[in-house]
């Protein structure tokens, strides 16, 4: 009852404005504040946007190792080909530099609001504010900005100093490069030329002499499944729901160890029994005691990862629902040697 | 009568034949024997071919299967958050389809329906609003074709010539015809204050992608477009609405756009501090680099399109581009940069959209060390790695708009190199 004035008033003072500007179409709806705050979460780098809220080092140092170290490392110093996010002090001047929260980033607001609405990756906007300040504390932790001590809060916030904050100019190109603006040479432009270097040398351009296998090839027709019977329906959704897992895992054809273990062959392996994969020591202990690949204790997992196995090193949050979950389990059964 | 009309145009073609093969002696020798594909019928001349209906929506033939958008996968960590490539050297015109334009997504390409679309303009507005994808298809509406170039196109190739083919050194490029509404018009709707200043512009994935545009430009050229070469966008370029932001680094061109904020300074957000910003060789990084600077590619020859025919008449193509106008003149060097020729652009350029350009040439079958270079309507001319090398050293990942080398050698065969 209460909402329907409401909404009839809101109409009405749109059709005013809509009226009383001519130059307008009168088209869309007011934003509700609700929405507003749903949506406008940004945070600038006068602090403009950060909630209320605190987290410690020490706090940071284990929601970290729990969401973020799989890509990242433990001490933020990045695995494989993911971003390093500490270290690289001093080398912005030198061939290579590396880019990281300490050595290049200017605004803490900026590290803050990254974590907040786009991390951990593949499960964004699961944190709290607390959650992100202790992240935020240990990142700085790890960059030596801060000491083990240091609890960071919307309080404190702007007192911290980025070692790179004066790092930066605007664009200058119109004046530093104002040289490129002349009329160019057309003849006799150098005396010689010579080759001086060739990708052919280096030899790190990928393969193109044949077209690319489509990929769908390899979905759905799996070799050595004995799967004939499953729903289709049930598998395309495991596929979609795989999604949130692809980041890190691989199956089919080829699939090799990433960040986490290919997935092939999954089910009746012994957990945490990959070779050349190097597993969390609570996934090792639990193969170890027994603890076997089954529709139903991956299900168990996958419902709430870090409940089912505390200190598992992958930072999925977990399946919601019972039916992504026995979608999940029938793609992945699919999948052979 | 009809006869007798075939009949003349006959003896005329073979006089015009005769005459010809007088000319043309020395390069077209007769064929020694006759040409089955002419002489005999083929299956295709004498059956039948397929139906309307045999594909709903249309697919390249399979003989163009190998004309695709292709990775390199050590760039990046893993294909989610990453980038493919244009086939460029493959391509000709300057419209790029949208099967095989370069993709680039921080979070992968998300699935959202145009029923589950909203658009929220809100900060300094005097009315914030929230559209639905139907709202936007009610405003006025334009059509403007513009490039969009990923910033690190050609990033790979700051320290030297790294990968071998135009599709990867300079394939981070499309070059669309959009239809959207001014985002002006929206933001004239809503009613910006006078403080101002800024627009926030941010995505529904997850990763955000959120990036600060100067209000300024925002109300100059920049589009809400939801199609592009005529049909919806695909998925993978935002579906189903994208900003358009003319002549600036692809980064600002938001897919999947869900909000702009007014505001009075910039979010200063991740794409726009830690990446996105050019480390000069003292270790000082500029930022708010926004304009992709005069930019040209010889697409054909090149290493992935090696000239497979022997010496004589050669075509040499490419694209130019400019984030600050109308591309309007192109010269090509077969000598590394000694001497220059003008090439014939196909139509006169046309601001911040891909321009083709065309040297109709003789080949005599010699090595040549093949360059281009554009000059926009501005006077700027693009200049050589060196020289670009000499202002911003080789660590700044981003804005890479030297001069490209492609050595040809005899057999026809490309390959990237540097020159002195």
């Amino acid at each position: 009852m209460s909402k329907c004035p409401s909404a009839i008033i809101a109409a009405a003072l749109i059709a005013l404005a809509g009226a009383a500007q001519a130059d307008t179409f009168g088209l869309g709806r007011s934003a509700l504040p609700e929405e507003i705050a749903a949506w406008d979460r940004d945070v600038s780098p006068d602090g403009t946007g950060l909630p209320a809220g605190s987290g410690s080092v020490e706090i940071g140092e284990m929601l970290f190792s729990e969401h973020c170290a799989s890509c990242h490392g433990d001490f933020a110093e990045g695995v494989g080909n993911w971003p390093k996010l500490a270290g690289g002090e001093g080398t912005l001047a030198r061939k290579d530099p590396l880019k990281t929260v300490g050595s290049y980033w200017p605004y803490l607001s900026t590290t803050w609001d990254y974590v907040n609405r786009s991390m951990p990756f593949g499960s964004a906007q699961t944190l709290s504010a607390d959650d992100v300040y202790a992240i935020t504390a240990y990142i700085l932790f790890s960059n030596h900005i801060v000491e083990e001590d240091f609890t960071l809060t919307n309080e404190n916030f702007l007192d911290v100093e980025m070692p790179n904050a004066d790092g930066f100019i605007r664009d200058d190109r119109e004046t530093a490069e104002a040289h490129f603006w002349a009329e160019p040479c057309m003849e006799d432009c150098k005396d010689a030329v010579e080759i001086t270097m060739r990708a052919a040398v280096l030899d790190v351009t990928p393969e193109t002499s044949e077209a690319p296998e489509p990929e769908m090839q390899q979905a759905a027709a799996p070799e050595a499944t004995e799967m004939a019977a499953v729903d289709p329906e049930l598998l395309a959704a495991g596929e979609k729901a795989f999604r949130k897992c692809k980041a890190c895992h691989q199956v089919g054809a080829g699939a090799e160890n990433k960040t986490g273990p290919h997935l092939n062959d999954l089910l009746g392996r012994v957990a945490g029994s990959l070779d050349g994969f190097k597993y969390s020591s609570p996934m090792s202990a639990a193969g170890e005691g027994g603890l076997i690949w089954t529709e139903e204790t991956l299900a168990q997992f996958l419902g709430n990862p870090r409940k089912f196995l505390k200190g598992t090193r992958m930072s999925f949050a977990g399946f919601k629902s019972d039916d992504d979950l026995a979608a999940i389990t029938a793609y992945l059964a699919t999948f052979g040697e | 009568m009809s006869g007798s009309r075939n009949n003349s145009r006959r003896a005329f073609m073979k006089g015009a034949v005769a005459a010809g093969a007088g000319a043309v002696t020395a390069t077209a020798a007769r064929a020694q024997t006759p040409d089955p594909l002419i002489t005999e019928v083929q299956p295709w001349a004498s059956g039948l071919g397929d139906g309307v209906d045999e594909t709903p929506y249309g697919l390249p033939i399979e003989y163009e299967s190998d004309v695709v958008r292709r990775n390199v996968p050590w760039l990046t960590a893993d294909p989610i958050s990453s980038i493919n490539f244009t086939p460029i050297h493959a391509l000709d015109g300057t419209i790029t389809p949208q099967g095989c334009a370069f993709e680039r997504h921080h979070s992968g390409a998300i699935d959202l329906r145009k029923q589950d679309y909203r658009l929220m303009i809100n900060g300094l507005v005097d009315r914030p609003l929230v559209f639905t994808y139907q709202d936007l298809e009610r405003f006025a509406r334009i059509n403007r074709t513009f490039f969009c170039e990923c910033a690190a196109n050609t990033g790979m190739e700051w320290a030297g010539a790294q990968l071998n083919g135009a599709q990867f050194t300079h394939g981070m490029i499309h070059n669309m015809e959009y239809s959207g509404v001014p985002l002006r018009t929206l933001l004239d709707e809503a009613g910006v204050k006078p403080e101002g200043k800024w627009t926030y512009v941010e995505g529904a994935d997850a990763s955000s992608n959120g990036r600060s545009i100067p209000l300024e430009k925002a109300l100059d050229d920049v589009l809400v477009a939801f199609k592009a070469n005529g049909e919806a966008l695909r998925k993978e370029h935002g579906y189903p609405v994208r900003l358009v932001v003319p002549g600036w680094e692809g980064n600002l061109w938001v897919k999947w756009l869900r909000r702009i904020e007014v505001l009075a300074a910039p979010v200063e957000s991740r794409e726009e501090t830690s990446k996105y910003t050019d480390t000069l060789a003292d270790g000082i990084s500029r930022k708010w680099t926004w304009v992709m600077d005069a930019k040209s590619i010889i697409t054909s020859p090149s290493p992935q399109a090696p000239i497979s025919h022997g010496a004589g008449p050669l075509v040499i193509t490419g694209l130019a581009w400019s984030g600050r106008g109308a591309i309007t003149r192109v010269d090509v060097s077969k000598d590394g940069g000694k001497s220059w020729e003008t090439a014939r652009l196909a139509k006169p350029g046309e601001p911040m959209a891909l321009t083709r350009f065309y040297l109709d040439t003789q080949w005599d079958g010699s090595e040549m060390l093949l360059q281009s270079r554009a000059m926009d309507e501005t006077g700027y001319v693009q200049p050589t790695k060196a020289a670009l090398r000499a202002v911003r050293g080789e660590n700044s990942i981003y804005h890479n708009n030297c001069i490209q080398t492609w050595w040809v050698k005899e057999t026809g065969e490309a390959e990237n190199v540097e020159v002195s």
